[in-house]
C-alpha cells in the first residue's frame, strides 16, 4: 500500500506498522481547552486522533473546529463526519474547510439517530448515507469535482475511513457491507468495540477470504470497561454492541475498586490477541471519557513508542 | 392510502367554542377507510360536541355533512348553497381535503378535525403502517419491494446501519429494520448480489425538496 495523501496515519500503515488511533469527544460547550487537554494526554501514544461528530446525537462543540485546534497543536486529527445533521452542500463545504487547514483524515459515518440524543425532536437530514459520503470524498479527491459537478482545485487530500460493525444484524451482510464501503472508497476501517472475539474473528476471516483486508486497513475497536455497570449498560442498552456474559462476569467478578484495572487488563489482552490476527492493521482505542488511560493501555500492550514518520 | 387519526376532542372544542353554528364535514375517501373522518366519525364528533356544549350550557348548533371526496372540486361544490349559514367548518378530511375546502370557500373559517399522518397500509383493523414517502422516484425494483426511504429510520440507501439487532431498528424495538427486511427478501428472490454495488446519492428533487410538487398529465387533460 503506497501512501497518496499527506496523512501520517496513511504513512504509518503503508510502512507496515500497526497503527494506533484514539479519540477525543468535544465538550457540550465552547471550551476548546477541553480538547487540547485531552489531546495532550494521548498525543505521544497515538498516530492520529479522531474527533467525534456530535456523538450519540448530543450537541457538542463541532468536530471540524476541534480538528482545527488539534492541527494548530501540530497533531494529526481524523475528522469524523456524520450525515445525520447536514446535507451534501454542508458536508462538502466542511470537507473543503477541513482541507484548507491541512486536515487529511476523514471518517465517514451515517451517525446515530437523533432519537438517542439531547434533541430527539430535531429534524434529521440523511441526504447521503455513509457509503455515499465515502464516494463523495473520493470523488472530490480523485476526480476533483463536487457532486454538483463543479471542478475543485486544489483537491482535498483525504485519507478516507469508515466504520464497520461486525456484530450488528444481519451478520451475513456484514462482510458484503464492508466490501461495499471498500468499493465506495474506504481505505481504513475502524470497527465497533470488540468484546465478542469469536464473532469478530469469523468476520475477519470472511473478510480475508474475499481479499478485503488487503484493500482496507482494519483497525480493531477497543473500549476499556470502567466497571461492571458499564459492561451491563453496553450489553443491554447500546444498539449494535455485543458483550458476551463472560465479560460481564469477569468485570463483575472482582471487587469494585479493582474493576477499572480489570477493564484495562481485558483491553490489553484483547489487543495482544488481535495483534496476531492476519488482517488487523492496528487499533482504534475508544476510551470514552477515560482518555487518561490510553497511554497506559498503549504502553502495556506493547504498542509504544509510536513510529516516527514525517 | 392516506392515514389519519382523530384530533383530541378537547382540541376541537377549543377551536369551535366561540362560534354559534358549525358544520362538520367528513370525507368518504381515505379517512373513512382508517376510521378517522368518515360519516360515522362525523356523527360521533357531532354528538360528542352537542353533549359537551349542552352540559356546559352553551348554545352551539352543529350540523353534519360527508362528501364523496374533499380533494375534488366537484364534490366540494355540493356545499355551496349551505356553507354560508355557518360561522366555521371542521373538516375531517386529510390535510389535502382541509386545504382544498378552504381554497374553494375563501371567506370561510376551516379547521382540521384530524391529524394527517402518512401514506400507509392496514395491517389489521386499527393498525396502520407507513409504506411510502412519495419521493417521486421509486426504487422498489432494486430493494426487493421494500422501501428503505420509508422503512429505514436513517433513510439509508446502502444500509443496514450498525444498530440493527435481531431484525429490529435501534430507534425502537417495535420497528422492523428496513434493511433486514430487504436482505431477507432479496435472499428469497436470489438477488443478494444487488446489495454490493454502492448506490449513488439520491436525487431528492422529485421529493418535497424540489418545492411543492405538481403533476400535469397532458394525456388526461380535457
Amino acid at each position: 500500500m503506497n501512501s497518496t495523501t499527506p496523512s501520517r496515519l496513511e504513512k504509518v500503515l503503508a510502512a507496515g506498522h500497526q497503527a494506533v488511533t484514539s479519540e477525543v469527544g468535544p465538550p457540550r460547550n465552547c471550551d476548546g481547552s477541553v480538547i487540547e487537554h485531552k489531546a495532550q494526554m494521548i498525543k505521544d501514544y497515538v498516530d492520529a486522533i479522531n474527533v467525534t461528530d456530535n456523538q450519540t446525537s448530543v450537541t457538542r462543540l463541532c468536530s471540524l473546529a476541534a480538528c482545527i485546534r488539534l492541527k494548530l497543536m501540530g497533531l494529526e486529527p481524523v475528522l469524523q463526519m456524520v450525515t445525520r445533521d447536514r446535507n451534501r452542500i454542508a458536508l462538502q463545504s466542511d470537507i473543503l474547510g477541513a482541507a484548507s487547514f491541512g486536515i487529511c483524515n476523514i471518517l465517514c459515518l451515517t451517525g446515530d439517530h437523533q432519537h438517542f440524543g439531547d434533541h430527539p425532536n430535531a429534524v434529521n437530514v440523511f441526504d447521503l448515507d455513509s457509503t455515499q459520503l465515502l464516494q463523495t470524498v473520493r470523488m472530490m479527491r480523485d476526480e476533483g469535482h463536487l457532486l454538483g459537478g463543479h471542478q475543485v482545485e486544489p483537491r482535498p487530500q483525504m485519507f478516507i475511513g469508515a466504520a464497520a460493525n461486525p456484530f450488528a444484524d444481519p451478520f451475513e451482510i456484514r462482510v458484503p457491507r464492508l466490501a461495499k464501503k471498500a468499493a465506495a472508497g474506504a481505505q481504513f476501517i475502524q470497527t465497533q468495540c470488540i468484546y465478542n472475539m469469536e464473532k469478530f474473528k469469523l468476520w475477519l476471516k470472511l473478510a480475508r477470504e474475499r481479499g478485503l483486508t488487503e484493500k482496507v486497513a482494519i483497525l480493531a475497536g477497543i473500549t476499556p470497561m470502567k466497571n461492571v455497570g458499564m459492561a451491563r449498560y453496553m450489553k443491554n442498552r447500546v444498539p449494535g454492541i455485543d458483550v458476551p456474559d463472560e465479560i460481564v462476569k469477569r468485570i463483575g467478578g472482582v471487587p469494585k475498586e479493582k474493576q477499572a484495572e480489570e477493564g484495562i487488563k481485558l483491553a490489553i489482552e484483547q489487543i495482544q490477541e488481535l495483534k496476531e490476527e492476519e488482517g488487523v492493521r492496528g487499533f482504534h482505542i475508544m476510551a470514552i471519557e477515560w482518555e487518561e488511560k490510553v497511554p497506559e493501555i498503549v504502553e502495556r500492550a506493547g504498542l509504544y513508542p509510536r513510529p516516527q514518520i514525517n | 392510502m392516506i392515514k389519519a387519526v382523530p384530533k383530541p376532542i378537547e382540541e376541537i372544542i377549543d377551536l369551535v367554542k366561540n362560534f354559534h353554528k358549525v358544520l362538520i364535514v367528513g370525507c368518504d375517501g381515505c379517512v373513512t377507510v382508517c376510521e378517522a373522518g368518515g360519516l360515522k366519525e362525523v356523527q360521533i364528533l357531532a354528538a360528542s360536541l352537542r353533549l359537551y356544549f349542552t352540559q356546559a350550557k352553551q348554545r352551539l348548533d352543529i350540523d353534519e355533512a360527508t362528501l364523496t371526496r374533499q380533494c375534488d372540486r366537484e364534490y366540494l361544490g355540493q356545499l355551496k348553497d349551505r356553507i354560508d349559514a355557518y360561522d366555521a367548518v371542521v373538516s375531517l378530511a386529510c390535510g389535502c381535503g382541509v386545504q382544498f375546502l378552504a381554497e374553494r370557500y375563501q371567506d370561510k373559517i376551516v379547521y382540521p378535525g384530524v391529524n394527517t399522518c402518512f401514506m400507509g397500509v392496514d395491517l389489521e383493523r386499527g393498525v396502520y403502517a407507513e409504506r411510502c414517502q412519495a419521493c417521486g422516484k421509486c426504487i422498489l425494483a432494486s430493494t426487493g419491494g421494500i422501501c428503505p426511504i420509508a422503512r429505514c429510520s436513517k433513510r439509508m440507501l446502502n444500509g443496514p446501519c450498525g444498530g440493527s439487532e435481531k431484525g429490529k431498528c435501534e430507534v425502537n424495538p417495535d420497528i422492523d429494520c428496513g434493511w433486514q427486511l430487504i436482505f431477507d427478501r432479496l435472499k428469497i428472490l436470489g438477488q443478494l448480489d444487488r446489495f454490493e454495488q454502492p448506490v449513488e446519492p439520491k436525487n431528492w428533487a422529485s421529493s418535497r425538496d424540489g418545492g411543492p410538487r405538481k403533476i400535469v398529465r397532458e394525456d388526461l387533460r380535457l
